[in-house]
């Protein structure tokens, strides 16, 4: 008997009972189920709410091996810097990958496995089904922490995330604030020491903190937070070989993934567009104000006030943010003219609390929580707008 | 029963679950967020509160008959006030360090919702045993949830517990820190102390489920 046919009977065995969400969840999640609706009449469309979550997942794996390379690479490069002067010749090595995979892949089923048990819990308990909501949380999770994050952390803060972040309010659909992003805050807010400074971004950083074998990974943007040169060049920048979060780093592979989202109308590319324009108009102010003097090279903002208003769009978590963070169609905008305003505040924000937040230069993470908890907000008073405007024109109409 | 007839045992047993004013009533949240990132000061403020309440509920409803009702609310907070005067003075006097940590939050009593809405809706309308009685309940349902909020957010922030090193010590790595474990930081945060208390109206409303509003 194969096994399809052992998770079928699993299920009808199990049906009507506590347990039959767990094994419906599992029986779809690797099949496609062989029920039909019968009778009626129904609009019938390719993407359920599965299929729309596969694509997102795929539209990630590119960054998620880039991040495995990147995770061995920064590592090595960190030890012998003279690795740098060719990178494309020793980034794609056996070697990197296989730090990659003993330090990223962990982070990855840690994510799935204790979400999942969360999510599986609460169907149980609820007597619904399992959603599907958590299989690309569960992707970004890994993505968007630094590598050395130890994985009990990173267990505690997903079943936080989980639990406060989305459970709470009535599970996938029903959440306030996008449950990765809330994961991420917690990590930030509880373990600071673990989230930010220039040894948690680099492999094997902290353990070598003091011994004669020490290294740094400062990221860019603590580099130009404190005044210093930067040695990466805007081609590195761009495709991401440099330190940061897992699967961040590379504006590259992110457009990518963008340009899957967008060519599969999944994700908005007014949120995605409209953020980098924020960004950009945000740093064109700084530098406007660096242009004209009003600061210094005394202020402790003089660093990144003063870097090119393009290059805030490469570098940090900004790309990431807008592409895959910003554009939850649960937590975002859904009137149009709304998500202008949403991704626009959003890069807008981001890089205020980049510039103005000297000890943890980046806010992409807390721009986007930002924003949606407004995005309800934001909506009412669109449409509220377009209701005003059309009593308006059926006024003069009567007239 | 002796001391406590029926409809007394009522008014202190009913705070401490189904009317409980942090978790149902949803008073004096201010306080529980602010001064429960450590237990002592929790507990501090749970007897403080104990004493101001329980006392000033008795000498209201002694004062019922004679307060013209336009100007209760300040003779009310005249009587507060007193009462948690004479709170910030013994602690200064025999607790330096802790009114230190407490800082405006003693002084803020005299603002805490429940106080004037127990002076309200109770000490106004009955007599100085019941309204001691209720005062009492109020007070304790109070600060059960305040230690409770304290235990978790000094256990898990903090790793110590009334001050001692339960978990091990975290600088010279003994204990559970030697295993890694590390002080959630985020415990010492308010925003914290809103979910804990939310947690724990979560497990209250899933035990009884006839506390669920209807929507």
């Amino acid at each position: 008997m194969s096994l399809k046919q052992n998770l079928h009977n699993l299920k009808e065995k199990y049906k009507g009972t506590k347990m039959a969400p767990a094994f419906n969840a599992i029986h779809t999640f690797l099949y496609l189920p062989n029920e039909v609706t019968h009778g009626g009449t129904h609009i019938k469309a390719a993407d359920d709410l599965k299929r729309t979550m596969n694509i997102v997942i795929m539209a990630l794996v590119p960054c998620l091996l880039f991040g495995m390379f990147n995770a061995g690479y920064q590592h090595y490069a960190a030890i012998d810097g003279s690795l740098r002067t060719d990178v494309l010749a020793n980034f794609f090595t056996f070697d990197n990958l296989w730090i990659g995979i003993i330090k990223v892949l962990p982070l990855v089923i840690v994510s799935y496995g204790v979400g999942l048990l969360v999510e599986f819990i609460f169907a149980v308990i609820k007597g619904h089904e399992v959603e599907e909501g958590y299989l690309v949380t569960g992707m970004l999770v890994p993505l968007i922490v630094p590598i050395d994050t130890p994985l009990w952390m990173l267990a505690v803060a997903v079943v936080f995330g989980v639990v406060i972040g989305k459970e709470v309010f009535g599970g996938t659909g029903m959440n306030i604030l996008n449950p990765a992003l809330t994961i991420r805050a917690f990590l930030f807010f509880a373990y600071p020491t673990w989230m930010s400074g220039d040894k948690v971004w680099v492999y094997d950083a902290v353990n070598r903190t003091g011994t004669a074998d020490a290294i740094s990974g400062e990221t860019i943007l603590g580099s130009y937070a404190q005044n210093q040169e930067v040695i990466y060049s805007t081609f590195d920048k761009f495709m991401g070989f440099i330190p940061g979060s897992v699967g961040e780093t590379s504006t590259f592979l992110i457009l990518v993934g963008a340009a899957i989202l967008i060519f599969t109308k999944i994700a908005s590319w007014r949120i995605i567009l409209s953020a980098f324009v924020g960004a950009a108009v945000m740093g064109l102010i700084f530098n406007q104000i660096v242009a004209a003097d009003i600061i210094t090279d005394s202020s402790k903002f003089y660093g990144l006030m003063n870097t090119v208003w393009w290059e805030h769009l490469t570098i940090g978590g900004l790309a990431f943010g807008a592409v895959f963070m910003a554009t939850d169609p649960v937590t975002g905008s859904q009137t149009n003219k709304g998500k202008w305003i949403y991704g626009f505040l959003i890069g807008f924000i981001s890089i205020m609390i980049r510039v103005f937040n000297p000890a943890y230069p980046e806010g992409v993470f807390l721009a986007i929580l930002l924003m949606n908890v407004f995005a309800p907000t934001i909506d009412h008073y669109v449409v509220q707008g377009n209701v005003k405007k059309r009593l308006k024109r059926t006024k003069v109409k009567i007239a | 029963m002796g001391l406590l007839s029926k409809k007394d045992a009522v008014l202190l047993s009913d705070p401490l679950a189904d009317n409980n004013p942090i978790t149902i009533q949803v008073l004096g949240i201010c306080s529980a967020l602010a001064i429960t990132a450590e237990l002592k000061a929790s507990i501090v403020m749970a007897v403080s509160v104990l004493f101001v309440l329980g006392l000033g509920n008795v000498v209201i409803s002694l004062m019922r008959n004679i307060i013209p009702s336009k100007i209760r609310i300040i003779v009310q907070l005249i009587v507060v006030a007193t009462l948690v005067i004479i709170v910030d003075l013994v602690l200064k006097a025999f607790a330096y360090e802790l009114s230190k940590t407490l800082s405006v939050f003693v002084g803020l009593i005299i603002t805490n919702c429940i106080i004037m809405g127990r002076f309200e809706a109770f000490a106004l309308g009955n007599g100085p045993w019941r309204s001691f009685l209720d005062g009492i309940g109020n007070a304790v349902g109070y600060g059960v949830i305040l230690i409770a909020v304290g235990f978790f957010r000094e256990l898990l922030g903090s790793g110590t517990l009334l001050g001692f090193k339960v978990l091990g010590d975290s600088i010279e790595k003994t204990g559970l820190y030697a295993l890694g474990y590390e002080n959630n930081g985020f415990m010492l945060l308010s925003p914290m102390a809103l979910i804990v208390v939310g947690i724990i109206i979560w497990i209250q409303r899933s035990r009884n489920t006839s506390l669920i509003e209807e929507n």
